[in-house]
Order: C-alpha cells, then structure tokens, then sequence
C-alpha cells in the first residue's frame, strides 16, 4: 500500500479549558475520500482548521507524503497544496467570482498589477467546466445564489491543482442537481489521485461518496471504518452513543461496556 | 446584467442607452446633485457663484480634505475609522514649519531652493511614521480604531502645539507656498499642455482596456458607447481647464510679478491663473490612490478584508499587517494634505486643520463610502469632497447664518447616507 498522503497524529487543541480536539489521529491516502462525522461541536471542524492552517495545534504531528510539516497559516496550507473549502465558503461578499477566486494568490502584469481580464478568462474557463450555466461575472458574489456561489468556492480549491481537498459540508446549500454535479466532481478528483477530506451530516452522502469514514465525539475520535464494513445503523451508533460496531477500528473516544477506553 | 444588455440591439434605445455606456449610476447621481446644487447657488448669488474665480477658489479650497478624503476611503473600507487626520494634520504643519524656518536656513541658507521638497518629505514621513504607529495599534494590540485614533486627536493636536509652542509659526518658505493654491498655477499654456496630455492618457486607457477585453473574447461596449465615452471625457477635461485659465490674474498683481523679474508689463496683457499646484497634486494623489485600490494586489486585499475578514484572513492575507499600512498611507496623505493647508495659510497656525476629520469622514461617505466596509471610491470621495466645500461656501456666499451653515451641512451628511442606503437596496447592490 502507498503511504498515506497526510497522516495527523494526536492531534490536540484547546479554547480556554475546553478540548476542541483530544488526541485525534486520522490519516488520508491519494485517491481516497474519508468522511469525518460527528455531532454540531464534536471537533471535526476544528480538526480540519489545523489543517487549513487557521488554527495552530497545541501538539500533534503532521506528516504530508512522510514528511513532517508545519502548518501555522493558510499560507502554509497552501504552500502544501491543501486546498479548503469552508462551511461559510470565506468569500469576499463584495468582489467579483475572479477576484474570489485568485484572492491572496492573484494574477499580475510584467509590471506587477493586478491583471483582472486575465483572470476573468481563466475563471470562464473553469467555471465553463464546473457550472457551464454560470454567466454573472462581473456581479459581486453576494449577488449570486446559494449553488454559484458554492461553485466559486469549489473553483477557487480547484484550480490551483489542490493534492488534499478538505469540503466542509459542501452540498449543505446546494439543491439536488447541483448536489449531484458535485458528487460527479468527487469523484473525478478521485481518479486524479486528489485526497479529499469531506465533512458532512448527510449519512447518504457519505456513504454514497466517502471509501472510508471517521467518526469524532466531544472532541475525540470514535473510530474509523470502511463504508463497506460498516452500516447506517452502525455509523449513527458511531455519531450519537460513541459505539464502535464491529469493522471499525476504534479509538480513543469509543465506548467499551458503556465505559470510555481512553 | 451587463452581458445581457451587451448582447441586445447595437442601436440605442433608450432603456438600454444606460446600461450600453456601463456608467456608474451612483456616480451620475452624485454629479447630477452637484449640479443641482451649483445651479440653484448660481441663482441666488445672481450668477457669482459659477465664475471661474469662484470655481477656482472652489477647487483649492477642496484640495486639503479631498488628499484626505482619499486615504480615509481605504481606511473606512477595511472596517476602520480614522479621527485623528485633523490633528495629525497639525503636527504635521508644525513639523514642516518648524524644519523649513528654523532648521534648514542655517544649514542650507535662507531661500535655498531644496528648502521646500525637504520639509515635505520630513512632513510625510512623520505623518507616515504617526499613522503606522496608529494602524499597528489597531492591527496587532487589537485596540479599536475609534479609539487609537480618537486619542489621537487629543494627542497630536497637542504635540503641534508644543512643537511650535503655541505660536504661529511663518512666514513659510515662498517656494513651499507655492504649493498652497493662488500663489502657484501652471499658467495657460501649461495647463492646456496638461490637458491635452490627459485626454490622450484617458483615450489611450480606454482603447487598450478594449482592446485587451477583446483579445480575451470578452464582450465589449457597442462602438457608439466607446465613442461618446470618449467624447464626454475629452471635455470635462478640457472644460475644466478652460475654466480655470479664465480666471484672469489682476492685472495689478500681474505688474508685481514683471517688476519682481525686473521686466515691464506689455501694455493689456491679459494673464489667466491656469491649475493651480494644489489641484495638480490633488490630480496625481487621486490617479495613484484610485490605482492602488484597483489595479495592485494591496488594494484587492483592502477591499476583500472590508467585505470578509474572515475570508481574507483565510485567503493568506495578513490582515494585521493591512491594517498598519492602510493607517500608513492615511497619515502620509494627511502630511500632503499639511503642506497644502499651510502653504495656502502661508503660516503653520494652532488651529490648523481643526474640524478636519469630520469634514474627511463626510467626504467620504457622501461619496458613497460604506461604514460598514468593503465599498468606497476613490472619486466619489473627491466629488464628496467638492460638493461638502460647494455647500458651504455657497450659503457663505449667498449670507446664510454661520449656524444655519452648519445645521445644513449635517443634515445634507444624514440625507446622503439614507439615499444611497435606499438606492442600494432598490438595486441590490
């Protein structure tokens, strides 16, 4: 087997003596999509915010492809090829979808200005692929509905030829055809060998996209499972008791005997 | 919206006449206030109030709260407030006062004339240094805007006032007053050289931004829309030259200036002032500044913090750092803006630029600036600028109360502010 493409290792933080994420240890290969579930405040958002560099981890190791990194900014995040698309989506409400989408890495002239014709054209181009219907490009995005919106946020991860892609809730807003058109881009990006960290409420969802899944509650990890081996009852038992069925892997935040391991 | 209305009929008609120019519709409501209100001052001074000697005293009146009018639209774009500008102001006219009198003479000797360039650039790094002290305040110890810059009203007014210890400092060097307004304009031919120099720059800008929106395959304005853009920038330009070289200088002064070179006066010379340096610079401030906010990297970031801090700060842009540099180049602005106030004065005196931060703010927002952040030009804080001047010294001119003055000056401010809040809601902007 490959080496993992990101392995987070005990990963802890806290916010004022509550521990948001206690000891995690998750791991993520090329080609694979791992669902984090969990309650609202379970951590999963927090974890993956270490990741995106939004937050810096008390103690914890990452490793991307072996090696140790240290992640202390989005910036950095980038520099990593992790690429996020947040629950809020982080858009500047009131710049354009190409202003959005090249914001903090735009493109420039020979004489170092910002060149916004070149990139309304790349976005075209993009956005001609993700949402051939997408037509407002000079509108400010606050303009725009729920669905492009989320597809200007799902270009901006994409574009910049993303290794690790973490969706926090990706299809919360969208309807049922655009759900389904980013389902099809999962798993495109699958085949192109991208790692993709999908958050989600949506057991459908995750069983239907995610190869394997990682469960999280109050801040710790339940266990991990292969969709396969595993069944909607058992992942709900997973999510609401912190039971470890059968098939999973447990962690340090399952129940033994109605008592925690850990 | 705009690619729809590219995509129709070639000929104008009138529903889609607006939407083919791609004008600025706040912007037309703004100038056609402003001329609202020229015109019906027009009328009650019995037609003083459109001469080109008014227009000019106009223009240079504006000139100091306009330099800042256009930092603070950074400022109040990224979320910010800046009350200090009129203080800063004043330490930053003693500063320059105190180096070109009492400083620089006797090292370099009185008259040099290196004297005047030297003061200002002091002035601006002081001002520069004030307002990046102020904005790594704001960024880095969290302290509120308000409140950095509210103390620094208190703080840098009373600096001034011990840098010159309460005395009016002057007379100020003749070349740095130069820079006041009347007392130095480019002359005829210079302004009408200026002018043509613009119209070429300002028809070049719009033929190369075609010309690159084409050769991206993008839709472009009908040819016509290009062609009475053209035309109608051509002559503003040109019409606000004509202006102000109409305003002729007296012929008295005029015989001064010949004696003084030690010529005689041709018999009926005829002499208009031209743009004054005050306004040039006004000019080149705007053109740099409105650069900045759409053409570089600092100014996208400026605008994409005002509309999502979160979202910037999630993009990789340090915000903090932003945040130093937008006070930066607002206290630099209020050094140019010190030069321009004093040199007008032609002393530095304790009371300079009292008031100032209110009229800036005001500038600002009638211009369209939002408080709540991520939308301002830099023009309409200009044109904010020239109508708040316009209004005052119009009631001044037709014999308003002092008072009255000023309880309509603040009820026009609110006014503005409720239009434009319900113009943006109408078009969901």
């Amino acid at each position: 087997m490959d080496a993992p493409l990101v392995e987070m290792k005990d990963m802890c933080i806290s916010f004022g003596g509550v521990q948001a994420v206690d000891h995690v240890s998750v791991d993520l290969y090329p080609g694979e999509v791992v669902g984090l579930l969990g309650h609202n405040g379970a951590g999963k958002s927090t974890l993956i915010k270490i990741l995106s560099g939004a937050y810096k981890a008390d103690s914890g190791e990452i490793r991307i492809n072996g090696k140790e990194v240290h992640i202390h900014s989005p910036r950095d995040a980038r520099a990593q090829n992790i690429e996020t698309i947040y629950q809020t989506l982080a858009l500047a409400d009131n710049l354009d979808a190409a202003s959005n989408l090249f914001l903090g890495r735009e493109l420039t002239s020979p004489l170092g200005f910002v060149d916004d014709d070149a990139m309304e054209a790349e976005t075209r181009k993009i956005m001609g692929r993700l949402n051939p219907n997408f037509k407002k490009f000079h509108a400010p995005v606050k303009a725009l509905s729920g669905g492009q919106r989320q597809s200007v946020a799902i270009a901006r991860a994409v574009y910049f030829n993303a290794k690790i892609l973490i969706m926090d809730e990706p299809t919360a807003a969208l309807g049922v055809h655009e759900t389904q058109m980013v389902a099809e881009l999962i798993q495109e990006l699958k085949k192109q060998g991208l790692g993709i960290f999908l958050i989600s409420h949506d057991i459908h969802d995750v069983f239907q996209l995610c190869d394997r899944i990682a469960v999280m509650k109050n801040g710790q990890l339940v266990g991990t499972a292969r969709t396969t081996d595993v069944t909607d009852d058992d992942v709900l038992g997973m999510i609401i008791l912190g039971k470890c069925p059968e098939g999973a892997i447990p962690g340090p935040g399952a129940l033994v005997d109605d008592t925690v391991v850990g | 919206m705009s690619d729809t209305a590219l995509s129709g009929p070639k000929s104008p008609t009138a529903r889609n006449l607006f939407a083919a120019l791609q004008l600025d519709t706040r912007l037309l409501g703004m100038i056609g206030a402003f001329i609202v209100l020229c015109l019906v001052f027009n009328v009650f001074t019995d037609g003083r109030f459109l001469t080109p000697r008014n227009i000019f005293n106009l223009t240079i009146q504006t000139v100091s709260v306009a330099i800042m009018a256009t930092g603070m639209v950074f400022v109040i774009v990224t979320r910010h407030i800046d009350l200090s500008v009129g203080s800063v102001l004043a330490t930053v006219a003693a500063v320059m006062a105190v180096v070109q009198t009492d400083v620089l003479p006797p090292l370099l000797g009185l008259g040099n004339p290196f004297i005047w360039i030297l003061a200002i650039l002091v002035g601006v790094v002081v001002g520069v240094l004030i307002g990046a002290f102020q904005g790594w305040m704001i960024g880095y110890l969290g302290i509120p805007a308000f409140i950095v810059t509210l103390g620094g009203l208190l703080v840098w007014r009373n600096v001034a006032w011990f840098i010159t210890s309460g005395q009016t400092i002057g007379p100020l060097d003749e070349t740095f007053t130069m820079i006041g307004g009347i007392g130095g304009t480019m002359g005829e031919t210079g302004s009408w050289i200026f002018g043509v120099l613009a119209v070429a720059a300002a028809l070049w800008l719009q033929v190369s931004s075609r010309r690159r929106k084409a050769a991206h395959g993008f839709p472009v304005k009908p040819g016509w829309a290009e062609v009475t853009m053209g035309v109608i920038t051509t002559a503003a330009i040109l019409a606000f030259v004509w202006v102000l070289n109409a305003y002729d200088i007296p012929s008295a002064r005029l015989e001064r200036i010949f004696e003084a070179r030690g010529e005689t006066m041709p018999e009926g010379l005829v002499m208009g002032y031209g743009i004054p340096y005050s306004v040039l610079l006004l000019i080149v401030v705007t053109v740099i500044m409105t650069i900045v906010a759409r053409r570089t990297r600092l100014g996208r970031y400026i605008f994409a913090t005002g509309g999502n801090p979160d979202a910037a700060e999630l993009s990789g842009i340090n915000t903090r750092f932003l945040t130093v540099k937008v006070f930066a180049i607002m206290g630099g602005l209020s050094a140019l803006a010190a030069a321009v106030a004093a040199a007008r004065l032609g002393f530095s005196t304790n009371d300079i630029g009292t008031l100032d931060e209110l009229r800036v703010i005001a500038a600002a927002v009638i211009g369209g600036t939002a408080l709540a952040g991520g939308v301002g030009t830099i023009y309409g804080a200009i044109l904010g600028a020239l109508i708040m001047q316009s209004l005052q010294s119009g009631m001044a001119m037709v014999g308003v109360d002092a008072p009255l003055q000023n309880i309509v000056v603040g009820t026009v401010l609110v006014i503005a502010v409720l239009v434009d809040i319900i113009y943006r809601k109408r078009t969901g902007d």
